[in-house]
């Protein structure tokens, strides 16, 4: 259909600019927590993310040496230094502008002589070199405060995926919450694909009374919401000794999820040659011969469709896993709830925040990019029909 | 016991469990009506009439404990309340009608109201522009890759994201919002988006919108490719110019596909709740039912009333459900 009209060459652009407005609209959100979860706080904090790649004007307050560092030039005393030697990483290479009170903080330029208190001068060159001198001996413990501004080359940082994959702290840290989110997603995933295959190929090769109608409670179910399950499941896994806790949130998403395996995989088995199982009955077959050596070979599309879906929705799910898993003690908490958690106690800690959602989202996307050609063809089985 | 090595063992058991089970009550009614020897016929007809509960029942057991009892279950409690010192006792109606003197209960029905009219249609329409759009450019598939993306997020991530997005200093302060930026940027104010009553309602939307549209445009896209060719070609020959061409030509056809992702939309509205909770948990205007429920659940521990909130959202989930099921059973006969 493309080659023929519409084809107008400004058609054409506008249909090429409007795919390129939507996904930048797309794309932005996500690449702005991306970028600074390689940012440290003060960037996050003093400029947006997508100046990230650019320097930076910054001002930083730091302070020359101690006036124990001062020496005795003729009748003067004077202290030496480079202003950016503590200043550690993220320094400015050259400063445009320096000052001495937080009020005026680039009172100066570089090269500028500032009257201090007491008959003292400093001086600031453009390098971070200092002078500072004075008729009296320097008195205090600490050096003499500056306010600096300089523009700040570009750096992205590791230090907060160290922090928040390495560290082990209790509330930044997400070692515990990733791996107790895998520990949730796997079994939760592998389980209900068994049982509701067996159910799929009944549903769709077995004739019996009442298959119409288990197919129609089967559609009915896709859509009951899980608010309805909280209670009386919440109650019965209390009840039957369960409680809160693995066990609980694995039997829970199987259940939640077998409606729409059993549905996934009854269209896409349903859909297989008659032949072949005709055939294979013919020749003296017993059904589950059939189903383990010929039907679930050949579902293997229909099965990866599935176990995506529902690796997808058990990794991402918050409120199964707070109603069914965690407990008071917090040690079962997954990464969304850890994240909630972290944006209630620290939610202008965008660092830790970007960085924990990110560690979050990073495996449901590599699943998505590797697996898409799964992912859609589940999609499509599951509601064009 | 560490909880891997216990998932590690709850995935063979729970594997080695169905496969005994599958295998060997098939086993049992083979040996039980062996399909051979003197009665051999009546033996396949008894065996074919038990298989397939056989194969049926782990699946039906799940679902009946999982599914069905928590929605009769739930009904009754939503007409019980407790008793103070333990125990329930029979109200009738009185959660129902208590809940509907609250007015959180209908900030959040005004609210979910609000995310129906918008978030399905909204979805449903970025969707077929960027199925229709992408399908004719060769970089389309990256496109669509980069759309549908936000699928794989969950809604807390993209929470996340979206609030680093509605981000507010200060006038005056650099913004590190981008919409804030662009504000200041175009000679506006800085807002606190998520704060401005009513309106903000739509900012949470707008997470929803963008995970959505993905969805809708993978599915609208493989059904405008279905269309036959022939219909458009006869429309290209009439004349029919291209914004003729796709409303007239391909929408009409694929209306019931459209009438899917629309309802398949609607469904997740009707149950949001992880959005509402982690980026504003219902404050300034925001309440939705899920997080209603929540709330009476969890926060206020009301079991009747949660009750009779998760009730009123099965109820608005019912036309679909039943719309549904007609459906599946119209294609099947």
């Amino acid at each position: 259909m493309n080659n023929i009209a519409g084809n107008k060459p400004a058609l054409v652009w506008i249909t090429h600019l409007s795919v390129a407005f939507m996904v930048i609209l797309w794309i932005l959100p996500t690449l702005g927590l991306f970028v600074s979860s390689f940012r440290n706080a003060d960037q996050i904090a003093s400029s947006g993310w997508w100046r990230a790649l650019f320097p930076t004007e910054q001002t930083l307050t730091l302070r020359t040496g101690d006036p124990d560092t001062q020496v005795q030039q003729g009748d003067l005393y004077v202290i030496e230094g480079n202003i950016f030697a503590d200043a550690g990483e993220g320094a400015p290479e050259a400063l445009t502008a320096w000052g001495t009170s937080s009020r005026a903080v680039s009172a100066y330029a570089p090269g500028d002589v500032a009257e201090l208190n007491d008959g003292e001068r400093l001086t600031i060159e453009a390098d971070g070199a200092y002078r500072m001198e004075s008729p009296q001996q320097m008195e205090g413990t600490r050096g003499q405060r500056v306010f600096v501004t300089g523009s700040v080359p570009p750096s992205l940082t590791f230090d907060n995926y160290r922090r928040v994959l390495f560290s082990g702290s209790t509330t930044d840290g997400m070692q515990k919450a990733f791996f107790n989110t895998l520990t949730v997603t796997i079994p939760a995933t592998v389980i209900p694909i068994l049982v509701a295959a067996f159910a799929a190929y009944a549903l769709a090769w077995m004739d019996f009374k009442g298959r119409a109608l288990l197919i129609a409670l089967i559609v009915a179910l896709l859509v009951v919401p899980l608010q309805l399950a909280l209670i009386p499941l919440l109650k019965l896994h209390l009840n039957i000794g369960i409680g809160k806790g693995y066990m609980g949130v694995w039997l829970a998403h199987t259940g939640f999820g077998l409606p729409m395996a059993i549905y996934l995989l009854r269209n896409y088995i349903a859909g297989l040659p008659r032949d072949i199982i005709e055939n294979a009955r013919v020749d003296g077959a017993t059904e589950f011969q059939i189903f383990t050596r010929i039907i679930l070979p050949l579902s293997f599309p229909a099965l990866a469709s599935f176990a995506i879906f529902q690796f997808l929705w058990t990794w991402n799910d918050l409120l199964v896993a707070k109603v069914f898993l965690i407990d008071a003690s917090g040690r079962t908490t997954v990464m969304t709830a850890q994240i909630v958690e972290l944006m209630g106690t620290r939610g202008g800690d965008w660092e830790i925040l970007a960085t924990a959602a990110f560690v979050s989202i990073a495996v449901p996307l590599f699943v998505f990019f590797f697996m898409q050609k799964y992912l859609v063809r589940g999609l499509l089985a599951g509601s064009v029909k | 016991m560490a909880p891997a090595l216990q998932g590690l063992l709850t995935i063979v058991i729970g594997i080695g469990a169905c496969l005994a089970y599958f295998f060997g009550s098939n086993l049992l009614l083979d040996t039980l009506f062996p399909p051979r020897g003197p009665k051999a016929g009546r033996n396949t007809n008894i065996a074919n009439l038990i298989r397939p509960w056989l194969f049926l029942f782990p699946a039906l057991f799940a679902l009946g404990l999982y599914l069905m009892y928590p929605v009769v279950e739930t009904m009754r409690l939503s007409l019980t309340s407790r008793i103070p010192g333990g125990g329930y006792e029979w109200t009738g109606l009185d959660n129902y009608t208590q809940m509907f003197r609250e007015p959180k209960f209908w900030e959040a029905m005004r609210n979910n109201l609000l995310w129906l009219l918008v978030v399905p249609g909204m979805a449903t329409i970025f969707g077929l522009l960027a199925a229709q759009l992408t399908d004719r450019i060769r970089w389309g598939s990256i496109a669509k890759s980069i759309i549908f993306m936000p699928m794989a997020i969950s809604f807390v991530g993209a929470a996340v994201i979206w609030k680093l997005v509605y981000d507010a200093r200060p006038a005056g302060q650099d913004q590190i919002g981008i919409l804030n930026a662009l504000v200041v940027w175009f000679g506006g104010e800085p807002e606190t988006w998520l704060t401005i009553p009513f309106w903000n309602n739509f900012f949470l939307m707008v997470v929803l919108i963008w995970i959505q549209s993905g969805f809708a445009m993978v599915i609208l896209s493989a059904a405008l490719r279905g269309i036959p060719e022939e219909t458009v070609e006869a429309a290209i020959i009439d004349g029919a110019n291209p914004m003729q061409i796709f409303f007239k030509i391909k929408v009409p056809q694929i209306r019931s596909t459209i009438m899917v992702v629309w309802t398949t939309i609607t469904v997740i509205v009707l149950k949001i709740f992880d959005i509402v909770f982690a980026m504003t948990n219902g404050q300034w205007g925001t309440q939705v039912l899920a997080n209603y429920m929540y709330d009476k659940l969890f926060v206020a521990r009301d079991w009747g009333i949660g009750s009779a909130s998760a009730i009123v959202i099965m109820i608005l989930v019912l036309p679909i459900l039943v719309w549904n099921v007609r459906n599946a059973r119209r294609e099947m006969s």
